[in-house]
This record gives structure tokens, C-alpha cells and sequence, in this order.
């Protein structure tokens, strides 16, 4: 049993990994691209390794912004989602304003919050939040809306307080909805803060990559690409096992007795 | 305390334009059990979720009178067709859900659920997901959730009909033991199951729809299905149901 998970978890993906650095070797030496545009996996992999005290201090201030906005935007958005659930007033003004504002792209909305808040950590962490409130509220708002009839109908009969059913019944209801949502903001997360560090800023893994890249240390720019994709995949992976915490009974679905 | 009995006046039911019943009247003797029927569409469900007073999507109106004068509140179960067990609690959860939903089980209430689920013998299912369960397992385990409730009066919309016939013979027996000396109206599509378990049995025909009562069978219930008297009556109500669309 525990031999093919192994298998499925770990081997496999890491199979694929080396198949593709092993397909970009091969297109290196096929077509001898120059090395400013496309480095070899062993110079990124020497550059990981030699300058990984700057990676890191640079990483350091990106997984800030990323997780505190991760947390901030998740918090606004359930809030959102509750409040837009709870309250029919609501509903009607916020939720137009909120479809409306999905049309303003993420980048226009960057050189403005670095006006407002300056160059530091504020406006990423704030980029990152605004990426990903909208999924987290959006689907939460829906798992909410679209709860059973039939447990409502319950919880009418157990004499619930309309308070009691939103956070004992709704709530619950709506957590497979609602992860699909947080899946998609683990994701999302790490291009706010990006974004954010491209507009403007003085550290962190786009400023360094803007950085390499006007000095042509390409290396070094696939380098930090490569801690941000770590970075993406470790999120996804940690919000993934969160969730499934939260929802055990999706996992003992797999095993059933009889 | 003794259950209380019902006393339905003034229900009406209009869906859109077409009016399915109009000031209808109905007693439920308390202790006693009824039986529903009526085609589909007929409204029946709709007149157990008024007296329930569930959401309805339709216009409607009811007054509700309990024979001892209190209010309803707080002495009444719902038991619907879908066991309705939610995925997040385990079964023992899933029995005491009201005290769930209201706050925090008590030690209390856990002992009362693990009598419940012995009750209906699913003891050896307290800590499954009810994911794990069958479909007649989980009906039990819906029955438990009802039971928990302890209320006087219970309200069953098809509660059986979701399950195979042999499943269903059992769930009988079992809910006849332990809604026994409660005030119970159920719907049903199913004349044997009404002639097997109901004290009275009233069908909504015509249009706009009145209640007929019909003859149950002598004995005590859940009555046998070998009895001759069982099977001539159903003849009967299945020609009464009939009716409804040649009339």
C-alpha cells in the first residue's frame, strides 16, 4: 500500500522534473542558443547555489508579502462572503461593485498603490490581497448561497438563529466551494506580490530578477524564478493539506468498508 | 407529557393561478399516527412543510391549533425523503446535530445519541463518515437524528421512499416501535406503507383538493403483510387514488 503512494507522491513528479531540465539541456547543445538568453541548467543551478544569500534575504521579503496577503485577502474575502450571504442590503449594492471591479486590470492598479502607500512591503502585501479577495469571496459567497434546501429546513426546524445557520450550517456547507477558491488564491498569491515588486520597490525576488536582468546575469534571474516557482508549489501543497484537514471526510471518501 | 394533537383550519395552497386546495380542515389526534397520500402534485408535501412552517415557494395560508393550547415550538421533528445527514459530522455527529448546530454537545446528549444508534442497531457505525453507510443505514441513522429531537410531534415527508422494498419493510417496523405514543403524520407515495402503519389515513383528491379519510385495517401496527384485510384495502386505496384523474 504504502510503496505506490510513495510512487505517485514523490518519484513520478521528480521523474518529470528531470525529464524536463533534461529536454532543456537538449536544446541547448541542438541549437546553441547564446547563454544571455538561455542559461544552462547547471549555470542556474551553480547560481542557486553560489548566491544563495542574496536569494534568500531577497526570498525572505517576498514570502512576507505572499503570506501576509494570503492571509489578509482570505480573511477580507470570507468576511465579504458572510456579510454578503447574511445581509440582502448588501448584496445588492456590493455585489455589482465587486463584478465591476474585476475589470480593472491588476497591473494599471499597481503605479497607483505604490503612489498611495509608498515603496515598502504595504502596497505588495496589498496587491497580493487584492488578487486574491475576489476568488475567496466569489466562491465562498456562492458554497454559502447554494446550500441544501433540505438542511435549512433542518436547522428551521431545530429553531436555529439565522446567525447559528450561516456559521453552523452554510459555513460547512460551503467549504468544498470555498477550497477551490483558496486553491486558486494559493496560487495568485505569488503574482501580486510580483507585480507589486515590479512597478516598484527595492527588494524582493522581481526586484532582483528586474535587477540580474539589466545586468544580464541571466543565471541568476532563472534562479529567482526558480526560488518563486518553489515558492508557488509549497503554497499550493501547504494550503492544499490545510483543507484536506479541514475536511476529513473527503479523505476517508477513498476507503470505504464495505 | 402526553403529545398534543393537531388541528389544522383555513389551509390553502394556490400554485400560480391554480388553486391546489382551499380552506381545508384537519384534526390529528394526538398519539396517533396519519398517513398522507394524494398523486403527485396533489400538494401533500406542501401541506406538511405549511404545518411545519418551512419556506414555501408558493402562496399559502394555514392556521394551526395544538389540543392543549401551547405553542408548537420546540415539540416538533422533521424527517424528510433525503436523509439529509451532513458529510462533516460522523454518524454519532449526525444524531445529535441539533445540539451541534445550537452550540456544544453535552456528555449528555452523546450518551442519548449512542442509546439512539443502538436503537436502530447501527452501534458498530458510531464513528464512520456517513459517506460509508448504505442507503438504508443512513435512513437509520436519520430516524436516530429525529428521535434525538424528542419532540411530540413528528412531520415525515417520503421518509422511506428512497429505499430498496425489503429495506423499507424493516424501516417500518423499526419506526413504528419508536414513534410509538407520538403524534406522527407522514406522506406517502405508497399505499401499503400507509396501510401498514397509519391510525388514519387521509388522501387530498380533487381539485380544488379536499381530504378523504379512508378505512385502515383492524390491528396493531406495523400490521402484517400476510393479512387478507391488508391486501383488499390496498385494492381499495389504489382504486380511491385512481379516482382522482377519471373523476
Amino acid at each position: 500500500m504504502a510503496e505506490p503512494r510513495v510512487w505517485k507522491r514523490w518519484v513520478r513528479p521528480l521523474l518529470a522534473l528531470a525529464v524536463l531540465v533534461a529536454i532543456w539541456q537538449l536544446v541547448l547543445t541542438l541549437t546553441g542558443v547564446p547563454r544571455y538568453i538561455l542559461p544552462s541548467p547547471a549555470a542556474v543551478a551553480s547560481a542557486l547555489i553560489e548566491q544563495r544569500e542574496l536569494l534568500a534575504r531577497h526570498a525572505a521579503v517576498t514570502a512576507i508579502e505572499i503570506v501576509a496577503g494570503l492571509i489578509g485577502g482570505i480573511l477580507l474575502g470570507l468576511t465579504t462572503a458572510l456579510a454578503l450571504a447574511r445581509f440582502r442590503a448588501l448584496r445588492r449594492t456590493l455585489l455589482p461593485l465587486l463584478l465591476i471591479s474585476q475589470a480593472i486590470p491588476l497591473f494599471a492598479l499597481a503605479p497607483i498603490l505604490m503612489l498611495w502607500l509608498g515603496y515598502g512591503l504595504g502596497p505588495k502585501i496589498l496587491m497580493a490581497m487584492v488578487i486574491i479577495y475576489f476568488p475567496v469571496a466569489s466562491t465562498g459567497y456562492d458554497g454559502l448561497r447554494q446550500t441544501p434546501q433540505g438542511w435549512l429546513d433542518l436547522a428551521r426546524t431545530f429553531g436555529l438563529s439565522r446567525r447559528q445557520q450561516l456559521l453552523k450550517v452554510q459555513l460547512p456547507a460551503a467549504l468544498p466551494s470555498l477550497a477551490s477558491g483558496l486553491r486558486m488564491a494559493a496560487s495568485a498569491a505569488p503574482i501580486g506580490a510580483v507585480i507589486g515588486e515590479w512597478v516598484g520597490s527595492s527588494q524582493g525576488l522581481g526586484y532582483l530578477m528586474l535587477n540580474a536582468n539589466a545586468r544580464l546575469q541571466i543565471d541568476l534571474m532563472f534562479a529567482a524564478l526558480v526560488v518563486l516557482v518553489i515558492f508557488a508549489v509549497l503554497l499550493y501543497f501547504g494550503v492544499d493539506a490545510a483543507l484536506r484537514a479541514a475536511m476529513p471526510w473527503q479523505q476517508d471518501r477513498m476507503t470505504p468498508d464495505q | 407529557m402526553p403529545p398534543p394533537g393537531l388541528i389544522v383550519r383555513e389551509a390553502s395552497l394556490t400554485f400560480g393561478d391554480r388553486p391546489l386546495f382551499r380552506a381545508l380542515q384537519a384534526r390529528f389526534d394526538a398519539g396517533s399516527w396519519t398517513c398522507l397520500l394524494g398523486r403527485s402534485g396533489s400538494g401533500k408535501s406542501s401541506l406538511l412543510r405549511m404545518i411545519a412552517s418551512l419556506r414555501l415557494p408558493d402562496n399559502h395560508h394555514l392556521e394551526l391549533e395544538t389540543s392543549d393550547g401551547a405553542p408548537l415550538k420546540g415539540r416538533l421533528a422533521w424527517m424528510a425523503q433525503h436523509d439529509l445527514l451532513v458529510p462533516w459530522h460522523r454518524v454519532i455527529g449526525n444524531v445529535m446535530l441539533s445540539a451541534h448546530w445550537r452550540g456544544r454537545p453535552t456528555a449528555q446528549d452523546r450518551q442519548r445519541a449512542e442509546r439512539l444508534l443502538a436503537q436502530v442497531g447501527l452501534t458498530d457505525k458510531t464513528n464512520r463518515w456517513p459517506d460509508e453507510l448504505s442507503g438504508g443505514q443512513r435512513q437509520r441513522v436519520a430516524l436516530a437524528r429525529t428521535l434525538f429531537e424528542d419532540a411530540s410531534i413528528v412531520l415525515m415527508d417520503e421518509p422511506f421512499s428512497a429505499v430498496d422494498a425489503i429495506t423499507r419493510l424493516e424501516l417500518h417496523d423499526l419506526a413504528s416501535r419508536l414513534l410509538d405514543g407520538r403524534t406522527v403524520i407522514m406522506v406517502t407515495h405508497d399505499p401499503l406503507e400507509a396501510l401498514r402503519l397509519a391510525d388514519r389515513i387521509l388522501i387530498l383528491q380533487g381539485e380544488p383538493a379536499r381530504l378523504v379519510s379512508m378505512p385502515v385495517p383492524e390491528g396493531r401496527r406495523p400490521r402484517p403483510l400476510d393479512s387478507s384485510e391488508l391486501s383488499h384495502r390496498q385494492a381499495e386505496l389504489v382504486a380511491e387514488l385512481r379516482e382522482m384523474t377519471h373523476g
